[in-house]
């Protein structure tokens, strides 16, 4: 496969597009729970009420379309090849619950990738609306359009006391987890993180790294996230997230101006140091390469590098995954062969904007 | 002893882990084992999951101790009666099993709602529109009423009047609705 046809097929729009702070905020994700009221719980259901539950799915994509965002495609999860389930939990289209543990699991798409609906994960119906850079109330007003959608079809397990119901109680009342991704460098390089991470913890709202394990953030890039679903109203919980967000892009800014000028030729050859490696080297593991293109990516927004899309962190960290690499490979890839890959792929997609 | 991370303070903290049978001794100074904290608990060391802090949780409540404790008394197991999932089944895989087990659990899970969602236990946001509209008018009366409180309270008693009627209107449309066949 070519590349540019592997990345017009791999990159959804909310990697590729602006939005709204896109030089720090990579995306905003809404997403709400709902489970159907007559269902068992996907916990305990049987396949026939698990199956039914699909088909009444696609009897309300048939009969009653929502037009608004599109044509929407139902992949059923057991009909997926291994290596396709993977590449969409590498995009954040499905969770990696639904890919491998789930029983008659579905998700529905639209076509641009904004919208995903996963059907049978640990409930019924889980609705996710992913917008690239700040743009959670936009996210937040497209899920609930989709939610009145299927309101106005099925019978929503909800009571008045402790509002949508869902199979685990963390996600119990609105069903909402909004998140945020981030690209923080400026605040790791001050060390600042230690010290905000904590106190963020305190309001209620998680930060972890998504990328990576345990406590580390691959490539810089942090997840900000809702912990509370109770209590509060969908509005305040998106509002309250965007406070802080907000807060923590203007400490970012002023961590990098800062740095700019305390060690702005430190800097300046960090960033050309990893645009050499990345543009250079012959094997790469995933470790290295995000944090060389977190580097190139903060190059960019600080204008020391040109002709080289933003966009470049999010799409490559997210393309090197080895469900990716192994797709663009065309088959399976041992580890050692992936990092070898890996750097291929990075070289060529840096070629490939210079030649431009 | 020196931290075995940064070889250069002396090891404040010592840890013993036990994995399978292997033991691991961990030595670290305060800084490094701040600085390493979650990891050294959620290093896909996989016995920490969400269900053991829920059971936890559930556990500290002395309410949940106290039957099990007197000898004579032998307490019914709780099981919600639609998907028959037991509350003791719940504690184990921290998943209901049906939109009935909220309220077959009613009592005991008010106290873990407060813990997980920092003291709220009432749904405070969206409604459904086509199941919800009872609910919408029940919830703008209570909103009423309680400004009817502060109006008498404040001697506004034009005001008061005012919101009675809007009350007593919104009360009947209610009763319509009822009748309505909900």
């Amino acid at each position: 496969m070519s590349l540019e046809r592997f990345l017009n097929q791999a990159v959804s729009s909310w990697m590729s597009a602006a939005g709204p702070d896109s030089d720090i905020v990579l995306s905003s994700r809404i997403r709400l729970a709902r489970n159907f009221d007559e269902y068992k719980f996907p916990t305990l259901f049987t396949h026939e009420e698990a199956k039914m539950i699909i088909d009444n799915m696609e009897v309300i994509l048939n009969q009653s379309p929502i037009q608004k965002f599109g044509q929407m495609e139902l992949l059923k999860i057991e009909e997926l090849q291994p290596l396709q389930k993977r590449v969409l939990v590498e995009k954040h289209l499905i969770s990696p619950h639904l890919a491998e543990d789930s029983r008659y699991g579905a998700v529905l798409l639209t076509e641009n990738e904004e919208v995903s609906i996963m059907i049978n994960e640990e409930d019924h119906i889980r609705i996710q609306c992913l917008y690239p850079g700040l743009q959670l109330s936009e996210a937040l007003d497209a899920a609930n359009e989709i939610d009145d959608w299927l309101e106005s079809n099925v019978q929503y397990a909800f009571d008045e006391k402790h509002g949508y119901l869902t199979s685990c109680p963390t996600n119990v009342g609105t069903g909402l987890r909004a998140s945020v991704m981030m690209h923080l460098p400026g605040l790791m390089l001050t060390q600042q993180i230690n010290k905000i991470i904590p106190a963020i913890n305190q309001l209620g709202l998680v930060v972890r790294g998504i990328y990576g394990e345990g406590s580390e953030a691959l490539g810089n890039i942090f997840q900000i996230s809702n912990q509370i679903t109770l209590g509060k109203s969908e509005e305040d919980i998106s509002r309250d997230l965007k406070g802080v967000v907000s807060q923590l892009i203007s400490q970012e800014r002023s961590a990098r101006e800062a740095l700019r000028k305390t060690s702005n030729i430190q800097l300046e050859d960090r960033v050309f140091r990893s645009l050499g490696v990345l543009s250079n080297s012959r094997i790469i593991e995933s470790k290295e390469a995000a944090r060389c293109l977190s580097d190139v990516r903060l190059g960019i927004d600080m204008g020391y590098i040109d002709k080289m899309p933003k966009t470049i962190l999010n799409e490559l960290m997210i393309l090197t995954q080895p469900g990716f690499l192994q797709q663009y490979a065309g088959g399976s890839l041992r580890p050692y062969e992936r990092d070898i890959r890996r750097a291929a792929l990075i070289r060529d997609r840096i070629k490939m904007e210079q030649e431009k | 002893m020196i931290c075995q991370e940064c070889n250069q303070r002396p090891a404040a903290l010592h840890f013993t882990k036990i994995i399978n049978g292997e033991k691991t001794e961990v030595h670290l100074c305060e800084k490094c084992a701040q600085e390493k904290g979650e990891m050294f608990i959620f290093n896909g060391e996989s016995g920490f999951t969400f269900n053991n802090l829920l059971a936890g949780l559930l556990n500290i409540d002395p309410n949940f101790q106290k039957p099990s404790q007197s000898p004579f008394h032998q307490e019914e197991i709780l099981q919600c009666d639609s998907c028959a999932m037991t509350f003791p089944q719940f504690l184990k895989v921290g998943r209901f099993g049906c939109s009935h087990c909220y309220e077959a659990f009613k009592e005991q899970l008010k106290p873990v709602l407060r813990r997980l969602h920092s003291g709220n236990w009432t749904h405070n946001g969206k409604i459904p529109k086509r199941i919800g509209g009872g609910i919408h008018l029940r919830k703008q009366i209570e909103e009423l009423k309680s400004n009817l409180k502060d109006s008498i309270n404040n001697e506004e008693f034009e005001k008061a009047a005012e919101i009675r009627d809007e009350i007593r209107k919104l009360e009947k449309n209610l009763a319509a609705s009822h009748e309505g066949g909900e």
